[in-house]
Order: C-alpha cells, then structure tokens, then sequence
C-alpha cells in the first residue's frame, strides 16, 4: 500500500497561565492510501485538535509547534500559506464535524454549500457546478431536485444535515476524509444510517478515512486501524481486530471495558475511574498512571514504545516487564 | 408568505396611524401660540388675532381640527403654513426635501460604507493595534458634536485653505446658463463638507455594531468549515462571516434611513444648507402646527417604513426568519 500521509511528532501548542502547554504532544501516525483509521479516546484527550492540524486550521491562540511534520504524499502542509495551502483544504482533505447544525451556514442553501466548494476548486461554471452539486446530493440520499437543493439547514433533520456535511466535504473529490465525532450527535438509528452511508462513499471514490470518536463502539468492523489517544499521546496502534482481541494498554483495556457488550455474558460496564486532566496538569512518566490499576514504580518515567506484536506497539511499561495483555 | 405580508403590512399601517395621531394630540399639547410670532412681539389687535383664527381654523374644536387635517391629508393637502402666511405645506416640503435627500443619502451610504468597512477590519484583527487604534478614533468621531465639528471644518477647510466652499448648496455666483457639468461640480463641491461631518460623527455607530457582529459570526461553526472546505479568504469574510452578521446592521440602517428626509439640524444650519432639517426646526420654534404636522408624518413615514424595510431585507438574507410555507 502507498502511503498517503505521514504525521511526524505533531504538538500543537496553546498560551498556558505558566507558559505553553500542549494538547497535542508529539503525535506520529500514517495513513495508507485507502485504508480507514479511528483515531480514539476520551474527551479532551487531544483527537479534535489532531484533526485540524492535518489541514494546518488550529483555532487561535494554538498554534502548531516548530518541529512537527505533516506531509502529504511529500507536501509539507504545516510549512504552507496562502493559495497552495487552500487548495489542500477541500481539494486534497475534506472534514467533517460532530454538530453538522452548527457547522452548516445558515443563510447559505445547502445546494449552494456544496456547489461553491466545487468551484473553489474545479474550473467549473456556476451551471456545471450546479448539476454536481445536485448530483451530490442525490448521491448522500438527499433529493437531488431544485427544492432539495433550494433548502436550508434548519430544514432538515440532523442527520439530513450530516449527510449534507458529507457531501460538502466530498465535493472536490479530495483523497482523505477526516471524520470527527460524524454520528456523536445523532441518534442510534440515524448513526448507523450515517456510518453506512460513509462506508458506501468510501468503497466508491477509494477514500482513506480517519475517523475520530470517543466511541470504540463504532469502530470495530468498519476500520482496518485504530490509534488510541491518552493526554496528547497515541498510546496503542493496532489493527482493528488485533485491538479487540489484544488489548494491550490498559487504557484501551479500560476503554474497551467500559463498552456494553452485545454477546457473550452480561458484565457490569466498568468505566475508567476519573477523567483525563487539562493538558496543563498531566503527570510526569506514563500520562495514564495516575487512573491505572496496574501503575508501579517505573511509570513515573517516561514509559518506552514496545511492539506487542507485528504492527501492534504500545507506550507502556508493562510490555517491558513481560506483564502484559 | 403573501398573508404574512399583508399582515406585516397592516400592522405597520396601524402603527403609523397611531403615531400621527399621537403627534397631532403631543404637538397641541405643548403650550405656544403660533400667532405669537406673526406681529413681531407686538400684541395683536383682538379682532385681527380672531380674524387669524378663523382663517387658520384654530377656533374649531381640536378634534374637528384633526378630522380635518386627515381629511386634507388623504388628498395629499397639508393645508398653509402660518409662519410663512399662507403659503402651502407642500409647496414648502417640495422645496426643501430634494437638498435634505441629497445630503441624507449621501452621508447613509458614506457612514455605512466606511462603518462597515472600519468594523470588518477591526474584528479580523480583533485585539490588535489596528482594532484599538480604529476604535479610539471612531468612538471619538462618534462623541464630536456635528456642530462644533462642522465649524472646525468650515474653518480649517473653507475659511484657511479655501479647498471647499463656506455654505449653501450651489455658488451664488455661478452663472444660471451654465452647463450640466459645471452645475454638477458646483453641487458637489458644495456637498463635500456637510457629508463629511455627518459621516464622521455618526459612521462610529456603524462599526462599532459591525465589530461586534463581525466577531460573532466569524466564530461560528459555519466559518470553521468554510475555511476547511479550502474557500477563498474573501468569500470566508464577505458571504460567509458578513452575510451572518447583517441582522444588527439592518436594524441599525432601519433606525438611521429617516436621516434621509429629517436631515440634521445642526449640520444644515452650519453650512446653510437649505433643506428639511431647519425647516422643522423652525416651524416648531414658531408653532406653525401644519407645517410640523407636514414634516412630522413624512419623516415618521420614513421611521415605519425604514423598519419595516429593515425587517423584510432581514427575512429575505435570513431564511431561519422566513414564514415557513
Ligand atoms: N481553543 C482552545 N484553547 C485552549 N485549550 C484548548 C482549546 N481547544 C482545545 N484545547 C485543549 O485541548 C484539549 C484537547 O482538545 P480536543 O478538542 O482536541 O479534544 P478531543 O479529544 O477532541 O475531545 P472531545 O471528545 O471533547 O471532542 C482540550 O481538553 C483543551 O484543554
Ligand atoms: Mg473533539
């Protein structure tokens, strides 16, 4: 498999009361072309900022931290400005957000908000654009007629509305699809809708998905990889299966212990006792010990990167002492 | 839609009833005589002062007074003025209002068009020099009283330097027979320093409430995705921040549209420029009561209207406020 993309010790800084902090802190993932990759973890662990990163687009006061590489089949996009850096936003990596009410503009026809998305991208007249627009409608399970494309967000449903997202953010044909949270604020039945209709985008146009959540959930049997986040830090990459069968972190063990089960004997769900601390308190050594069951002594250090098994590594001390998964 | 409007009609038509009667009731309300002036501070003798009444029907009962005037005002007849013996309300207002339109939207589109402008740039770079410095200097225009302001310019730029004339709307001097052309120059010539001061003390307002609507919109969800979806800067700021922030700037141009036909009294007296503003002014000094009804009902026509105005510009730029179908 090509890679698409490579993200390189990523930190994404913000102004603390005591100098910087980082939400993000040295972050290193890739993607291959065509695969489909979760990134997970509780809230504030660091996964949104991560996405936005990718498209150079950290809110203000953040800023990506000097040293942090993410490349794009060899295009830096961090070290972009300008017109080269827009014509990656979109054209090369479309996104998709958690609220699509609030991410939609609400004076702005939804056709229109498709539609100038092509143009900003493809040397395509308003008409031409116009019937792609439509086209990409219909292609989400929206009416692809002047009425549908007429219609504004606040007369949709939430989960119309997500799909308008999605054709948004697939409308410059881009090659990577971040998806953060897409289905976090949608009911059950209208999520699976969703994640299905994702899935179908996917397999037609060959997309390479990052989909973010906090919900393991979703993530098994429609992703190849996942990448667990703790404070800032990928703390276990695995594929999907592997993952599930092998927890090796306890963290992902916690995550995954917290997920109610369909099959198999009724167990209490366990959640992670606590919640993960603002990026300016984390902990010196492993990020985590302080909610670990099983912390000892050495995670007060830095704890190693250990591979647990082919394309299965993990930051924790425990694969060290041979006391693992 | 088409009862909405209708109903949106009538209301404003019951409005500006209401407050033509109101008027017509306040302004007799107030004590003074509108004979008093005609006999400069002489007493009048009882048999002209009863003569004077009878002509100017102010011995009818106020009632039968106001019938009247309705009556004469639904045939487009505001009756005689009495300050100016006899002569007819709108043959007055004719001849005032076409200096005070010129000037009025002239100084409307020049402060919105700055005010907008100063209040755009000052929320793109909210927090900077640039922000604190415009905001200093707009307050402070704003705070200026027109008169003292226009006084200050009359002297400095008419008076000291001779770049603009001292006052009136055209040179007395210039030849009747002269062309088009050196008409055109002259009336605008004329129109440079009266425009300038009512924009600089009032185009403040504008961008203050620009600033402020600007910040809002531009952290809105909706602005995350537009720069996500790779759109040029200028189509992120203009039709997708602006667009969201023109409620406030429409109620505010709803408030200053009657700027068009009440004019500014202070700046029309500074530079003697013949229009509406000092006719009113006048007329309420004198109590010539149909010449205050005149102006009175035009200008609160323009008040209503102007809200109304603002209203619908709002439903048709926001569909959220649209009746639904
Ligand atoms: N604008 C900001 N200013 C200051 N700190 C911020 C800002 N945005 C994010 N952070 C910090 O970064 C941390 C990670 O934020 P991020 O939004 O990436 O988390 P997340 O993993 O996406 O969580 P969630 O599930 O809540 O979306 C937050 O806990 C917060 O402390
Ligand atoms: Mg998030």
């Amino acid at each position: 498999m090509t890679m698409l993309l490579a993200v390189r010790d990523l930190r994404v800084s913000f102004p603390g009361a005591t100098g910087p902090v980082y939400p993000v802190d040295r972050v290193s993932f890739e993607l291959a072309r065509g695969e489909t990759v979760a990134l997970v973890g509780e809230s504030g662990s660091g996964k949104s900022l991560t996405g936005m990163a990718l498209l150079n687009l950290v809110p203000a006061p953040g800023e990506v931290a000097p040293g942090s590489s993410v490349s794009l089949e060899g295009t830096e996009i961090l070290k972009l400005r300008g017109e080269p850096l827009r014509r990656i936003r979109g054209a090369r990596i479309g996104m998709v957000f958690q609220d699509p009410l609030a991410s939609l503009n609400p004076v702005i026809s939804v056709g229109d908000q498709i539609r100038e998305t092509i143009q900003a991208h493809l040397p395509l007249g308003r008409r031409e654009a116009r019937t792609r627009a439509e086209a990409l409608l219909a292609e989400v399970g929206l009416a692809g007629t002047p009425e549908g494309y007429q219609r504004y967000p606040h007369q949709l449903s939430g989960g119309m509305r997500q799909r308008v997202m999605l054709a948004i953010a697939l409308a410059a044909e881009p090659d990577l699809l971040i998806a953060d949270e897409p289905t976090s604020a949608l009911d059950v039945t209208v999520q699976a809708q969703i994640l299905t209709l994702l899935e179908g985008l996917r397999r037609a146009r060959g997309l390479t998905v990052l989909l973010i959540t906090h919900d393991l959930g979703i993530v098994a049997g429609r992703t190849d990889r996942v990448l667990v986040m703790y404070a800032g830090r990928i703390v276990e990459a695995a594929p999907t299966a592997e993952l599930f069968a092998h927890p090796a972190h306890p963290y992902t063990a916690g995550l995954l212990g917290s997920l109610p089960r369909l099959r198999g004997p009724r167990q209490p769900l366990r959640p992670i006792p606590g919640q993960v601390p603002s990026p300016g308190d984390w902990p010196a050594g492993c990020r985590f010990h302080p909610r670990c069951a099983k912390s000892f002594a050495p995670c007060r250090e830095e704890p190693p990167i250990v591979e647990v098994a082919g394309g299965h590594h993990m930051r924790c001390w425990l694969g060290k002492s041979g006391d693992s998964a | 839609m088409i009862r909405w409007l209708a109903g949106r009609l009538l209301q404003t038509l019951a409005t500006y009833a209401l407050a033509v009667t109101l008027l017509f009731i306040m302004m007799r309300l107030t004590p003074g005589d509108p004979l008093a002036g005609l006999s400069d501070e002489r007493p009048l003798p009882a048999e002209a002062r009863e003569l004077l009444r009878r002509r100017y029907r102010l011995d009818q009962p106020v009632l039968t007074q106001y019938a009247d005037f309705l009556a004469g005002a639904l045939r487009g007849d505001l009756g005689v003025s009495i300050a100016q013996h006899g002569r007819p309300v709108t043959a007055l207002i004719r001849e005032r209002l076409p200096a005070t339109l010129l000037l009025g939207t002239t100084a409307l589109a020049a402060m919105f068009g700055i005010g907008i402008a100063v209040g755009v740039l000052q929320a793109t770079r909210a927090g900077s020099v640039t922000d604190r410095v415009l905001g200093i200097l707009s307050l402070t225009a704003y705070a200026t009283p027109s008169f003292w302001l226009g006084l200050v310019l009359t002297w400095a730029l008419a008076i000291e330097w001779h770049w603009f004339p001292v006052a009136f709307m055209h040179a007395p001097l210039l030849d009747p027979d002269a062309g088009w052309w050196v008409r055109l120059t002259d009336l605008l010539w004329h129109l440079v320093l009266p425009v300038t001061t009512l924009t600089l003390v009032s185009f403040g307002a504008v961008a203050r409430y620009q600033r402020a609507a600007m910040l809002e919109a531009l952290g809105l969800g909706a602005i995350r995705t537009a720069r996500t979806k790779g759109l040029r800067d200028r189509s992120i700021l203009w039709h997708h921040a602006w667009r969201n922030s023109v409620g406030p700037m429409l109620a505010l141009f709803g408030l200053w549209l009657p700027l068009v036909v009440a004019g500014s009294v202070f700046v029309e007296s500074v530079y003697a420029w013949p229009g509406l503003g000092t006719l009113a002014a006048e007329s309420i000094g004198s109590r010539d009561y149909p010449v205050i009804m005149g102006v009175a009902i035009l200008v609160s026509a323009v008040v209503i209207g102007g809200n109304l105005l603002a209203d619908l510009l709002h439903g048709w730029l926001d569909p959220r406020l649209r009746p639904s179908q």
